[in-house]
């Protein structure tokens, strides 16, 4: 039983225009809404509220584009903010149907287990723990073929009944999109406090035209946008050392995107065929090429995610 | 040929940008919407929630069900007219616009499926799920082409495999599929792509060309078989 918007043009379940107003004509849920049984805020919300009030911060990770890097963004952050091991980090991946994260953080075949207090996320370090459906599925082959409500479902569970422990932070890794997934998870992290939305995009207008909509997506669900980053923003031969646009940036990239919606551009990190290598193999290209240039710039990123997140603690303690 | 697109990206439409097609208005006629033509010839019909959009920046924020009933009326109400193939372009996933276009198209036939990945393990992962969707729901495999299979740096024409190598191929043996075969990373593609040029007409010499060319041969001649 949905009981969040089902679009942007809905009165919303609980109003008391559910069901009964021309928007609603030709939505599958209008009779449910006219007969009154969505009006009653879920549960899990507050459950949730509670359950996360031990965490810290809590960041998306979004883009409107596929293919741009979320996840090996995601995955990096959470490594980066873990290497400093008083620091309590967890990464939840809810992209339901092409779950990459358990693969990049060298956890594929790990499985999930069932304790007193909930699921237990999958440790990578003492202090960086996993979760995504990808350790509740048998097979690399299985596929998730569920609808938007399914999916719903899921990402509630992974929020209210997932032994999280304390959290400095919460990384939360979506696919791409402005769908069921990024709908729920600001719907069911409604009753907590969240840090923002990095958004990822590489320098075509192609991808900048989508997280053009990623952004007007956090605008109106009220999320704030920590920054942008663009990745895949050059490469540098290794062999003669000279620089290829290979995704040329038409419309002026993502800085010139930034400029006019006055967001910040938190990094640009270029193309390194050592990346794709690392994630494939479930290792930290942080850790394995430390000096690259791209590992350089996200150690800039990452930091200022981190002093925008200390910005937040300081303005929540003071207020 | 006469050839359609359908782009059920509802959330991501890049088709009207890649073809140059801008935001025309979709108008009714007797036998439905109109859908958008790339040239007088009409030799390429495209529809896409891009031309039924006002503002270019807006948000489709969208859950399943709406989603699914626009993607019905796409395939129902668009009056395509005589077309010798309809590409449907999808969002990544196995969900509800997969759902939608397969329910939808059910009682036409449907030829089969093309799948893209990139060389890396991390892209081939989810194809595998993606192969799987097929399998479910009775959709042929047509094959799998490997998209970003490397750079030739056009200073020294060294090849850097920046997404990884052999990815398309592994994936093809590994679910005893077709590879269609693979296509390099091309700064010039991409470019055409966002200015909505032919990339096709424009580098008829390109490296590029001649793996698009020889996979549309492949898939043609087995579409014809």
């Amino acid at each position: 039983l949905w009981r969040g918007p089902h679009t942007t043009d809905c009165p919303g379940t609980q109003s008391e225009q559910a069901g009964k107003v021309s928007s609603c004509e030709g939505c599958p849920n209008q009779k449910l809404c006219a007969s009154g049984a969505t009006k009653a805020p879920d549960p899990a919300i507050a459950e949730i509220g509670e359950k996360l009030a031990t965490v810290k911060h809590k960041i998306l990770v979004l883009s409107g584009k596929g293919g741009v890097g979320k996840s090996t963004f995601s995955a990096h952050l959470a490594h980066a903010l873990a290497s400093d091991s008083t620091k309590e980090v967890a990464l939840l991946d809810v992209d339901i149907c092409g779950p990459s994260v358990p693969r990049i953080m060298g956890l594929e075949g790990e499985q999930v287990h069932q304790s007193g207090s909930g699921w237990s996320p999958v440790y990578v370090e003492d202090n960086l723990s996993v979760m995504s459906i990808g350790f509740l599925l048998s097979s690399p082959d299985d596929a998730v073929i569920w609808r938007g409500p399914k999916k719903n479902g899921m990402i509630k569970q992974f929020l209210r009944d997932v032994d999280w422990g304390d959290l400095d932070y919460l990384i939360v890794d979506t696919p791409p999109g402005t769908s069921d997934e990024h709908l729920s998870i600001v719907q069911y992290l409604s009753a907590t406090n969240v840090d923002g939305a990095v958004i990822i995009t590489t320098p075509q207008e192609v991808s900048l035209q989508d997280v053009r909509k990623e952004i007007r997506f956090c605008q109106k669900v009220k999320l704030p946008i920590i920054g942008v980053v663009e990745n895949m923003s050059g490469f540098v031969c290794p062999k003669c050392k000279n620089t290829s646009q290979i995704f040329p940036p038409t419309s002026g990239g993502a800085e010139k995107m930034c400029a006019d919606l006055d967001l910040p551009l938190l990094g640009k990190v270029p193309l390194d065929p050592r990346i794709a290598r690392s994630c494939d193999e479930g290792r930290s290209f942080l850790n394995e090429i430390p000096d690259s240039p791209a590992a350089q710039a996200y150690q800039r990123i990452v930091q200022s995610i981190q002093e925008y997140c200390s910005n937040n603690e300081t303005a929540q303690s003071t207020t | 040929e006469a050839v359609g697109i359908l782009d059920v990206d509802l959330c991501g439409p890049s088709i009207p940008r890649m073809l140059s097609a801008g935001r025309p208005d979709v108008h009714q006629c007797d036998s439905g919407w109109v859908p958008v033509y790339t040239d007088a010839q009409k030799s390429l019909a495209l529809m896409s929630i891009g031309f039924l959009m006002e503002d270019p920046d807006e948000a489709v924020v969208w859950r399943g069900p709406k989603k699914t009933a626009l993607i019905g009326q796409f395939v129902s109400d668009v009056a395509w007219g005589e077309l010798d193939v309809l590409l449907v372009d999808t969002p990544p996933g196995t969900s509800d616009e997969h759902l939608a276009v397969l329910e939808n198209l059910k009682k036409h036939r449907v030829d089969g499926a093309v799948l893209v990945t990139t060389p890396q393990a991390v892209s081939t992962g989810d194809v595998r799920r993606e192969i799987t969707f097929c399998k479910k729901t009775g959709v042929r495999i047509l094959g799998i082409i490997e998209n970003m299979s490397g750079f030739v740096c056009p200073h020294c024409s060294e090849c850097s495999n920046i997404f990884s190598k052999g990815g398309g191929e592994d994936l093809a043996k590994l679910t005893g599929s077709v590879f269609l075969g693979s296509v390099p990373l091309d700064p010039q593609l991409s470019t055409s792509m966002e200015e909505g040029k032919d990339f096709m007409q424009s580098f008829p010499e390109s490296a590029t060309f001649s793996a698009i060319s020889s996979i549309c041969a492949t898939l043609l001649k087995s579409l014809n078989d």
